[in-house]
């Protein structure tokens, strides 16, 4: 091994990111393109009754108007999401009832202005509430976990507990915007398609492709080297892809590309559903929990069942012997809600630990020797050992690197400069993921390189420069003679860039490949060697989750209540760091996105018309660079050899769950005010 | 977007001259707010004006002592120089406030005037709003009116300024020049911008083809002057209010004062109210809050954006605080 994984390589990609000579999906060179421009329903219910195309038609140089009724039959309806232009239905405002395909972005765009459709519209409904009459219990949670569970009698533990929390948490809806559109070009050459697509896998957009239209998937390729981030957002095929595709079967022989806009993305691309948490905590006057119960109510869309499981973490996070989690869904006639950088315990983890910071003060108990209080021997949802658990290590080196010990536990005690300042923690966790089916081939050239290759996606996470360094270390050579090839179809299958599975997945393939080549070559391998290697299952006999721990300091003005958060540390227990500079930035990019969510993200729906009002990112607030002030990552150095080969359990996610906690919980601290509806905003303390 | 002729202008009075005599002429100068419209279909001229290329770069001295500020100075230049931040610290303040890096080195002086509301409804054309498409209706009344007025709204319209330059400015007692079809004319910077009433359509009182070449500033009153925006992130964020803050202080009382206030009405509004409770008074906690009161008691606050009187409020009363100790907030 040369030591590789470990190693803060600077991105292998850097340069030509910052030389503007790695393609993105959309500035893929191909010959004599024609532009798209989408056409979307300004109801939000209802049917489409016609369309005056005259305007449009009467642009010169507008190629194609596509409609539900002259739009090519797609082969596989089942995924409503993705059955674009096939009827006249309209389920959603936003939904695309037309495409417009032109010489120019421009005329495209001008044509897509100039239809004018006709409506039949219905009463329709957009506002999540707890107490909807409708509300249903789906059978499944994201990706395919139990919708409820339950252990002993926790309505007893909260009737007889000494102390209880029952509070109600809600986060709103909020929006991956990713700096790069969601984009494609399409080219049908013969009875070959290709793609060229800001995806998080090439593959698993292929396979939807291949049946969406009824291909062989070896008729289908999918490039995608370069993608601008994601978030989740470009996990999922999403309508525009199939659009493009549609556009460029129906212009035989011209490549179509589709560039979306920012506004657009606030309907078509999927976005964290909001999330109304009720937490129950039972403990006794020293704070030991005898019950747990999240009761999570969230939305999804007529369209297609999307259920985030944002009950899921208090499974596994403390113990108690009565407990319970469930989730109901309200159906509404809203967007298709989707994946947003971690899904399930972002969100879910904002309310249980704003609720155990809430036990702390009632117990007077510190919210670190809280949870160290209540830290479970195994873990309570499966009663299997943790392969490894370094929460309380995370909690301990963080308080000693953040100060924590000089805290005054009372509220509304420091007011510096006309500010009120406070300080709070929270956990955090994600589980570890690694996708079955991945394969990885290594390949000797006459020049003495190994080439590595993979389907992998890199969103700007650093997968061309990880992936390189597990190939070096497992290789045993210096990393400049590995040649990596990834975001191909072209290449070996890779599953998609998500659920912070990338190095456990790709990674262990390669590490298989790599030590298969060796057993077969030795280490004088010949020109044209090859072998391949594959990822292995999941350990079945372990527990598995990475822990962390997020401190924040937040400042409040006594005047006019504005928000800062001065501080921010976390301290993150995820197996093996492959890079720390990569790493880095993935807890620091998860930490600000987390600030984000904390202070500033909220997706503000009229629900009159049942659209979001602040799609753009002048209103759609993200955290500046002046909003971020003093921000720290550190890790344990944790071995676990359970979890995967590599001993690594993603870092791509967990850097945003708790964060918005940790600043609630500092909020409350500065103020007294305690904030459990995201964000928080100045009016809170007004 | 629809095709539109673009044509530099070669001198001002021809611009002039060409923008009155067609109906559906704009100018254009940075572009940073009239480019967005034109995508979004807010804007739907036949004809594009460019001005940047006429003579009005400059950052000139006046006989008076005051400054001259050519209309095309954009906004990055005009907050670094070394007068307006030694003179004006409130303007070079309120212009650091706005937008991000990039717009401030696009967006000129006149431009920065005449930009128009941040209403979400206004910029979306498949929501009714009076000022885009008159008699259409508003939506924002009833819709999401977090950033909306406070003072001054009409039924018809509850929209505000976004500028933050334009607040410092009536603050400051300076006027714009403008050129039109009759020559030129000089107009306070508090009388630029109207009211919204029954004509929401109409953000200032400028006629079609009116141009304007120059922000004249006075003297400042005093070099003792602070802006202070409230806001949602730490940039690039539109004020939810904020206040411009002009005060001559001496011998342990207010002298005089101007202040105006971001982010609550129609328009820059200038706080004659709170002013004249100042005026004359013994800087305290006490003579702040009274004043801000007395602006403040006329606030018709919509449903959801009721706080904001309480945090104009505030702002005001910190903003005279640091004013009134340290010489800025």
């Amino acid at each position: 091994m040369t030591g590789m994984i470990g190693t803060a390589l600077p991105r292998r990609d850097g340069p030509a990111k910052l030389h503007g000579t790695a393609p993105y999906a959309y500035e893929h060179d191909v010959e004599h393109p024609a532009y798209a421009h989408l056409v979307q329903a300004t109801i939000a219910r209802g049917r489409v009754t016609g369309f005056d195309l005259s305007a449009a038609n009467a642009l010169d140089d507008v190629l194609a108007i596509l409609t539900h009724e002259n739009a090519p039959r797609l082969e596989d309806t089942g995924n409503a999401e993705l059955a674009v232009l096939q009827d006249d239905a309209v389920a959603f405002r936003g939904q695309v009832v037309a495409v417009v395909v032109a010489e120019t972005p421009e005329t495209a765009r001008q044509a897509a202005n100039a239809i004018q459709v006709t409506y039949d519209s219905e009463p329709h409904e957009t506002r999540l509430r707890a107490d909807d009459a409708g509300l249903y219990t789906p059978e499944k949670v994201n990706p395919a976990l139990p919708t409820e569970s339950s252990q002993g009698d926790v309505e007893s533990a909260l009737a007889s507990a000494d102390v209880t929390v029952d509070e109600v948490y809600t986060t709103p809806m909020e929006h991956n915007n990713p700096m790069e559109p969601h984009t494609t070009v399409a080219h049908w050459d013969g009875d070959r398609l290709t793609l060229y697509d800001s995806t998080q896998g090439v593959h698993p957009l292929r396979s939807a492709v291949a049946s969406l239209f009824g291909l062989d998937e070896d008729r289908v390729r999918v490039v995608a080297p370069y993608v601008g981030g994601g978030f989740g957002s470009k996990g999922q095929p999403h309508a525009p892809v199939a659009l493009a595709v549609l556009c460029a079967r129906h212009l035989t022989g011209r490549p179509v590309k589709l560039a979306i806009t920012r506004q657009q993305m606030f309907s078509l691309v999927g976005y964290r559903t909001p999330t109304i948490q009720r937490i129950r905590l039972a403990a006794d006057h020293t704070g030991a929990l005898t019950g747990i119960a999240v009761d999570v109510v969230e939305q999804t869309a007529r369209v297609k069942e999307f259920a985030e499981q944002t009950a899921t973490p208090s499974r596994s996070m403390y113990a108690a012997p009565h407990r319970r989690t469930g989730h109901r869904l309200a159906e509404l006639d809203v967007p298709v809600p989707s994946w947003m950088r971690a899904p399930g315990e972002c969100p879910g983890m904002f309310g249980p630990e704003v609720a155990m910071d809430e036990l702390a003060q009632r117990c007077e108990v510190d919210p670190i020797a809280l949870r160290i209080r209540n830290e479970p021997e195994l873990d309570p949802d499966s009663g299997k050992p943790f392969s490894s658990r370094n929460l309380i290590g995370c909690l301990e080196d963080g308080a000693r690197r953040f100060g924590w010990d000089a805290r005054d536990p009372r509220p509304r005690t420091r007011l510096e400069d006309g500010w009120w300042i406070g300080t709070g923690v929270a956990s955090s966790t994600y589980p570890v993921h690694m996708s079955p089916g991945s394969v990885a081939e290594i390949r000797y050239t006459a020049d003495g390189r190994y080439e590595v290759a993979i389907g992998a996606a890199d969103l700007g996470t650093g997968t061309w420069t990880v992936l390189a360094q597990v190939a070096a270390d497992r290789l045993d050579v210096p990393v400049d003679r590995v040649e990596l090839r990834i975001g191909d179809t072209d290449l070996p299958n890779a599953t998609v860039a998500g659920g912070s599975s990338g190095v456990a997945s790709w990674g262990s393939a390669i590490a298989d490949a790599a030590g298969a080549f060796r057993d077969k070559f030795g280490t004088d391998p010949a020109a044209g060697d090859e072998a391949s290697g594959r990822t292995p299952d999941l350990s079945e006999t372990f527990a598995m989750r990475a822990f962390g721990a997020q401190f924040a300091e937040v400042a409040v003005h006594a005047d006019t209540g504005e928000v800062e958060v001065r501080r921010l540390l976390g301290v993150f227990a995820a197996g093996r760091i492959v890079n720390p500079r990569t790493a880095r930035s993935q807890f620091l990019g998860g930490m600000t996105m987390g600030l984000s969510m904390a202070l500033h993200e909220q997706s503000v729906m009229d629900h009159r018309y049942g659209h979001v009002v602040n799609h753009d990112l002048a209103e759609y607030h993200i955290a500046t660079c002046a909003d971020v002030r003093s921000l720290e990552a550190h890790w344990l150095d944790e071995t676990d050899e359970h979890v995967n080969p590599l001993g690594t359990k993603g870092i791509g996610e967990i850097g945003i769950v708790g964060t918005a906690a940790a600043v609630a919980n500092a909020a409350w601290h500065a103020t007294g005010v305690r904030v459990r509806d995201l964000p928080i905003t100045p009016d809170r303390f007004l | 977007m629809i095709p539109f002729d673009y044509r530099r202008a070669e001198n001002p009075a021809g611009a002039v001259a060409t923008v009155a005599g067609a109906p559906g002429a704009v100018y254009l100068a940075g572009g940073t707010n009239l480019v967005d419209h034109l995508k979004l279909d807010v804007a739907r001229p036949d004809l594009v004006v460019d001005v940047t290329g006429l003579p009005f770069d400059r950052v000139e001295p006046r006989a008076d002592g005051g400054l001259r500020v050519g209309a095309t100075v954009r906004n990055s230049d005009l907050a670094a120089h070394p007068v307006v931040r030694e003179r004006y610290p409130v303007l070079s303040q309120a212009l650091l406030a706005g937008a991000s890096g990039q717009l401030r080195n696009m967006a000129t002086t006149g431009g920065n005037l005449l930009q128009r509301t941040r209403c979400p409804y206004f910029q979306d054309v498949t929501t009714a709003c009076n000022k885009r498409d008159p008699g259409s209706g508003c939506s924002a009344i009833e819709g999401y009116h977090r950033y909306h007025a406070i003072l001054g709204a009409s039924p018809d319209c509850v929209a505000v300024h976004p500028s933050d330059m334009a607040v410092a400015l009536v603050a400051l007692d300076a006027t714009v020049r403008v050129l039109g079809r009759h020559g030129e004319r000089d107009i306070p910077v508090d009388a630029l911008h109207r009211l919204p009433g029954d004509r929401p359509d109409r953000d200032t009182i400028l006629e079609h083809g009116d141009l304007i070449t120059a922000v004249d500033l006075p003297a400042p009153l005093s070099v003792r002057s602070a802006y202070r925006k409230v806001r949602e992130r730490s940039s690039f964020a539109f004020a939810l209010v904020s206040v411009a803050a002009v005060a001559d202080l001496r011998d342990g009382r207010v002298q005089d004062c101007r202040i105006a206030l971001g982010g609550v009405a129609h328009k820059p509004w200038r706080a004659h109210a709170a002013e004249d409770v100042l005026r004359a008074g013994e800087p305290s906690e006490q003579l702040f809050t009274r004043a801000a009161d007395a602006e403040l008691a006329g606030a018709k606050p919509l449903p959801d954006n009721g706080f904001k009187v309480a945090m104009a409020r505030g702002a005001l009363v910190a903003t005279l605080r640091g004013l009134t100790t340290e010489g800025t907030a």
